[in-house]
């Protein structure tokens, strides 16, 4: 009754240039000449207009014998520069169209057993609406995103996620929301729809990386307004150059003006800007976050403030053995051996770990003993241990319940050790004792494990300005033990969901952007007041809907990439517009004397680029200015690297780069290109 | 050059340095309302001020209502103004029996003595009645300033300020400026230039019979308090025609160093009093040292131009720097720096003809201009035109950074984006269309002095000084009806198209958090952003009038070279 087409992983990666994606965005490079799409994007419809008008000029040459031959190369490389840029926005798009395109033949009508008042009805998935419960059995697809209300069951979220591995999704806790499309590999489960048809995380995931109701974000639009502001400055420059000319009885072609407007206005910032957005998106995406909005990409690289869970975000999330520490008298082998032979049969994490621990002292040469029985945890006693025939028992566990338990085996030694027991304490980690018969052997630690390299990481954050907290459910003593030890810069101890929510209050109220990851129902609020809230796909629905962003992967740290990210994506905007208005020097120095050269022939004191003829000075800085924006379509897309230096080192460096550098390399480009068309014959 | 003209330079420029720190703290304090030393003495006049008027000084206005205050006031000032010009025939204090002006001189005085601009077709000494000389343009004089000052602290507050969102009391701000601000400056500074032999008087002109036996007008009235008010407020009418290069006017050497000190003293101690708002002294120095660098390089390229001298005068066989249309008493140094600082500012006060000057050295004081005069700059003005541009910059420098840009921890934002650009094009509209439309229709060309790019330059400088403010003329401009007229509403959209994005600027600035620094965050005192702030401020202004300028000084340069001129 159910579809059983194999579901596809979602493709995770896919080459920026690959062929499909580019011969799609040649031919959309054409459609959005259109020119309500350019009316958008106002400097790019300044070029586009002034492409049409040299088109008509060299229209009318062609009747009246003008110089066709140039109106007509002017015309060709405006269109270009038009075209490229409608190129970018189009290459910048097709990733996250392809992605769409998989996603929507993921979407397939399936069939859904809906519960109601105890019966089963089958019904089409496009019925099933919100507060309807379902059931699904190994091997169906999900009908529709909803919070699992019974049952546990493993599902297959590769069509999503691009993950093969298998998740797990029970009722209760944070891992019970599904998503529509995934499958069901193992057992059974009762869903509650919590999504209307056409709302679904599905249909949203399609609409976002296709970026179909793409918003410009805040700075974009800032940024947009600069360079229209610009724009306008130069409309009015070259716009009055024209009666100062004929002042100077050196009249000028509307063609001529038309392409040193259109070299000055910034077009190579106007025409990548959109795609510089849209591929942020899209990094996000590759690293299988989704981004309800660019806005909340952008505001990743504001982040002030990073809200960390400390388990499994800083620590790996369980405690392991780490130091044996020996009572006065007793060798460590000793102590190692009575640990090994209590933990053979704990398959607690925490058991193996001592198991681990006590294996690098030696302990499995004694072998396994055959008859041994284990004696495992209670709660009501409080430790674990086993029963050697023909040896005294061995017992390990909290170190008050096993001192009462050799004291009553007769121990002599009961309380020592009590001070290292303290310091473990003290030091945020858990002392276990060890004893056997009336002895006590030892102490064991356990720790909580920092992740591997977090103390680097945190680093640096610390470099591109964030300040990390670390979130703990610990008492302020074992939480100020690990922040020291990771480098996290603060913590919140005994954290509930009230004291999250007031950290972040009063974060923002000091002017800072907070972000934080989460995925229980509690931790909602905070995700919806965090500026930058990423939710964990294995998390709840409510989580999910809290947050700005889903992570597929359910990977705590991949917000220290997003925060990257949002900064890259600003600092190519900014590379970029710098580049662009810094290239108008070089252009100047092209055209200008090009331009007056007949009427004052001092002037081509200025062609400091020595361009062998007028026309071809002029045609060289028009194709300069447009094959600069193809040039430059992989730093857009790919983003300037960000390198966390400190804010005063990145500004001098890319001023260096793309300030100087973008009146260098043009001075050095409209050269070549004029020396090509020379040597081609080409003016 | 010579180390003479260097020392010239250097000294003028430690005087400013040494004035920017008292006089800037001081400020601060006055605007604030604290004690100071003026206090018992004004004080008392100032509340009886208030009360007359029923101003409460402890109310505070939104930016629009600060802008409508200024309005106000300009408008009220200007219909003032316009009325005496229309009447002095009939009013006391005209020894000399001037006429009425005309309506169009009349709109064009009061228009540009009410900007500040300070732009005069006319020779005040057969032109104005010293009624209309010290009631009308040096009362203007005053206020032009006063509301100058005004508008930068109110945009000093606004950039500043997290607490509030208002940004001052317009009629309290505009009272303290002239009241502790302008007066005593302008006292010590009048008494100062009578010591150096400037006139004071109210007699009628004198007829003496010189030492050669010609017969000779010696003009009067009260030139030295007007002349004071002139460079502190840089307003840079001058009572008479020849204004600065007038034996009257400025009589000695050590006249023309204090004018020029005058012209830069408060436009310098604002700087300071920015740091003082902005809790971050550094942040003061930051734009100081900026524009010491752009003044620095306005006048080695002046001084170098003028002292290599014109090529085609050389091969006449008379050596040296260029001396024409310059004073013998001030020479190539101090009439090249007295260029520079009176265009770095929009005083526009001259003691040298800028259109005798060379071409490249008459280009300086037109690209002062066309930089936005911001290089300590007309009083005021000349700070809040440098934030703009600092917000221009912090937007772009931000950009690179990674991080949504901020300026003194407040982040900059579509709005401030918006603003910062409305006022940036306020002088390519004004100044470019105008010389656009001049140089198409006769009115425009029929009073040039000169032909070719020359004559182009003198259109272009004209519009420029008049959207900026500045008021000094390439002269070779002869007034008409159609020149009165338009510059003067050239003059009126310069100043206040200008001044009221900065308001409003200041004003959705006010009240914003300041985010913290971390290291994420660039500094705005750092060497590199005072160069890139310099450079932002060059490309700019560079790449709005690189044409124009390219067929006026420019090529005028080149054709000397070549033998060519006018």
């Amino acid at each position: 009754m159910i579809s059983e087409r194999r579901l596809d992983r979602r493709p995770k990666a896919r080459s920026l240039f690959d062929r499909a994606i580019l011969s799609r965005a040649v031919i959309d490079a054409f459609r959005k000449l259109d020119p309500r799409w350019q009316f958008r994007n106002p400097v790019m419809f300044v070029c586009e207009i002034g492409a049409l008008v040299t088109l008509l000029f060299f229209l009318r040459d062609l009747r009246t014998h003008g110089p066709a031959g140039f109106d007509f190369a002017i015309s060709v490389w405006l269109w270009f520069t038009v075209l490229f840029a409608n190129f970018a926005e189009a290459v910048a798009e097709g990733r996250g169209k392809a992605q769409a395109d998989f996603l929507r033949r993921t979407k397939s009508d399936t069939k859904a057993r809906r519960v109601v008042a105890g019966r089963e009805e089958v019904i089409s998935s496009t019925e099933l609406r919100k507060g309807d419960v379902f059931r699904v059995d190994a091997g169906e697809l999900i009908a529709a995103d909803g919070d699992v209300i019974a049952g546990a069951a493993t599902v297959d979220e590769s069509a999503i996620t691009g993950e093969s591995a298998p998740v797990i999704r029970e009722a209760g806790g944070d891992r019970s929301s599904v998503t529509g499309g995934t499958r069901v590999l193992s057992d059974s489960i009762l869903v509650q729809v919590t999504a209307n048809p056409g709302e679904a995380f599905l249909d949203r995931m399609i609409s976002l990386v296709e970026g179909a109701k793409r918003q410009k974000t805040p700075n974009e639009i800032a940024l947009s307004i600069l360079i229209s502001g610009l724009t306008i400055i130069f409309l009015i420059a070259v716009a009055t150059l024209s009666p100062y000319s004929i002042y100077a009885h050196t009249a000028q072609s509307v063609t001529v003006l038309i392409a040193l407007l259109v070299c000055l206005i910034p077009t190579t910032i106007g025409g990548l800007l959109s795609a510089i957005g849209i591929a942020g998106m899209d990094r996000v995406l590759q690293r299988n976050v989704l981004a309800m909005s660019g806005r909340a990409v952008e505001a990743s690289g504001d982040v002030d403030t990073l809200l960390l869970d400390k388990t499994g975000t800083i620590t790996l999330g369980n405690r392991q053995a780490t130091e044996f520490l020996p009572a006065p008298g007793i060798r460590i082998e000793d102590v190692a051996r009575a640990a090994y032979l209590s933990s053979l049969s704990d398959e607690t994490p925490e058991g193996r770990s001592i198991v681990v621990l006590s294996e690098q002292y030696g302990a499995a040469q004694g072998g396994k003993p055959a008859d041994a029985t284990f004696v495992p945890f209670s709660a009501y006693t409080r430790m674990s241990g086993v029963d050697v025939p023909g040896a005294a028992p061995i017992r390990k566990g909290a170190p008050d319940s096993i001192r009462t338990w050799a004291r009553e085996q007769g121990a002599a030694n009961a309380d020592v050790l009590s001070a290292e027991v303290d310091r473990i304490a003290r030091a945020g980690g858990t002392p276990l004792l060890l004893a056997q018969g009336g002895t006590i052997l030892g102490a064991i630690q356990l720790k909580d494990i920092l992740k591997p390299a977090m103390q680097q990481r945190f680093d640096r954050l610390r470099k591109m300005g964030i300040r990390t907290i670390m979130i703990t459910g610990d008492n302020p003593l074992t939480a100020a033990t690990i922040a020291r030890e990771s480098g996290v810069d603060d913590f919140l101890a005994e954290a509930t969901p009230e004291t999250k929510m007031a950290l972040i209050r009063r974060e923002q109220e000091s002017g800072r952007l907070v972000a934080m990851t989460g995925d229980g129902t509690n931790d909602a609020p905070a995700l919806a007041q965090a500026d930058v809230g990423v939710a964990m796909n294995s998390g709840t629905q409510a989580a999910k809907e809290a947050a700005n962003m889903v992570d597929l992967d359910s990977d705590p740290t991949k917000l220290i990439e997003i925060v990257e990210i949002g900064k890259q994506l600003l600092m190519t905007r900014g590379a970029l517009t710098t580049f662009s208005i810094a290239n108008d020097v070089a252009k100047y120095f092209a055209i200008l004397p090009a331009m007056f050269r007949l009427a004052y022939p001092e002037i081509d004191a200025l062609n400091v680029m020595h361009l062998s003829t007028a026309q071809s000075a002029i045609l060289s800085a028009v194709i300069f200015n447009a094959l600069i924006i193809i040039a430059l379509i992989p730093l857009a897309l790919r983003g300037v690297k960000y390198r966390p230096v400190g804010a005063n080192i990145v500004l001098r460096d890319n001023v260096l780069w793309y300030g100087i550098g973008g009146v260098i390399v043009p001075f050095i480009g409209i050269k070549l290109i004029d020396a090509l068309l020379t040597a081609l014959h080409l003016t | 050059m010579n180390l003479f003209g260097w020392a010239q330079a250097v000294i003028f420029l430690l005087l400013v340095l040494l004035v920017t720190r008292p006089l800037g703290a001081y400020m601060a304090r006055v605007f604030e309302g604290e004690r100071t030393w003026f206090q018992p003495v004004f004080a008392p006049l100032e509340r009886a001020f208030y009360r007359l008027c029923r101003i409460d000084p402890a109310t505070e206005m939104s930016a629009a209502s600060y802008l409508l205050a200024t309005l106000a006031f300009s408008l009220i000032g200007l219909v003032y103004l316009y009325a005496l010009l229309r009447t002095q025939k009939w009013l006391p204090l005209n020894p000399q029996h001037f006429d009425n002006l005309p309506a169009d001189s009349a709109w064009n005085v009061a228009v540009s003595f009410m900007t500040n601009t300070n732009w005069q077709f006319y020779s005040g000494e057969s032109t104005m009645s010293y009624l209309s000389q010290i009631a009308g343009l040096a009362w203007h004089n005053f206020v032009s300033a006063a509301v100058g000052i005004t508008i930068a602290i109110a945009v000093i507050r606004g950039v500043t300020r997290t607490d509030r969102t208002t940004v001052g009391n317009f009629w309290v701000d505009v009272t303290r400026a002239t009241l502790y601000v302008l007066l005593p400056i302008s006292i010590a500074g009048c008494l100062l230039l009578v010591s150096q032999g400037i006139p004071q008087n109210f007699h009628a002109y004198q007829d003496v019979v010189s030492i050669e036996g010609f017969r000779q007008t010696i003009t009067g009235g009260p030139m030295a308090s007007q002349e004071v008010i002139k460079e502190l407020g840089t307003n840079g009418g001058g009572f008479v025609n020849a204004n600065s290069a007038s034996p009257n006017e400025n009589p000695t050497p050590l006249s023309n160093l204090l004018e020029m000190f005058l012209i830069f003293c408060i436009g310098a101690g604002l700087t300071y009093t920015y740091g003082r708002y902005a809790k971050d002294q550094r942040q003061g120095w930051a734009l100081f040292v900026a524009m010491a660098i752009l003044f620095a390089a306005g006048f080695t390229v002046a001084y170098a131009s003028e002292s290599a001298g014109n090529p085609l005068v050389h091969a006449l066989g008379v050596s040296g720097g260029n001396m024409e249309g310059k004073e013998c008493r001030f020479g190539v140094a101090a009439s090249s720096l007295f260029a520079a600082v009176t265009t770095d500012t929009s005083c526009g006060a001259v003691n040298a003809m800028h259109d005798s000057f060379t071409p490249l050295g008459g280009l300086v004081p037109l690209a002062n201009m066309q930089l936005g005069e911001i290089v300590y700059g007309g009083v005021g003005t000349g700070l809040y035109g440098m934030i703009l541009f600092v917000v221009l910059t912090v937007f772009i420098a931000g950009l690179m950074v990674g991080r949504t840009p901020e300026y003194l921890g407040k982040k900059i934002e579509r709005s401030h984006v918006q603003y910062a650009i409305l006022a940036a094009l306020v002088l390519p509209v004004f100044a470019l269309i105008p010389t656009a439309i001049s140089v198409l229709v006769p009115a425009g060309t029929a009073t040039l002095g000169n032909a070719g790019a020359h004559g182009f330059s003198e259109l272009l400088y004209g519009f420029t000084s008049t959207t900026e403010n500045n008021g000094s003329a390439f002269a070779g401009l002869g007034g008409n009806t159609y020149f009165n007229i338009l510059m003067g509403v050239v003059m009126l959209c310069g100043r206040f198209l200008f001044l009221i994005p900065a308001v409003l600027l200041a004003g959705s600035l006010a009240g914003k958090p300041r985010a913290p620094v971390t290291s994420g965050t660039f500094q705005t005192h750092s060497p590199v952003f005072v160069g890139l702030l310099i450079g932002v401020i060059i490309i700019v202004g560079a790449l709005t009038f690189f044409p124009a300028d390219a067929l006026g000084p420019i090529v005028e340069h080149l054709q000397m070279l070549h033998g060519k001129s006018f």
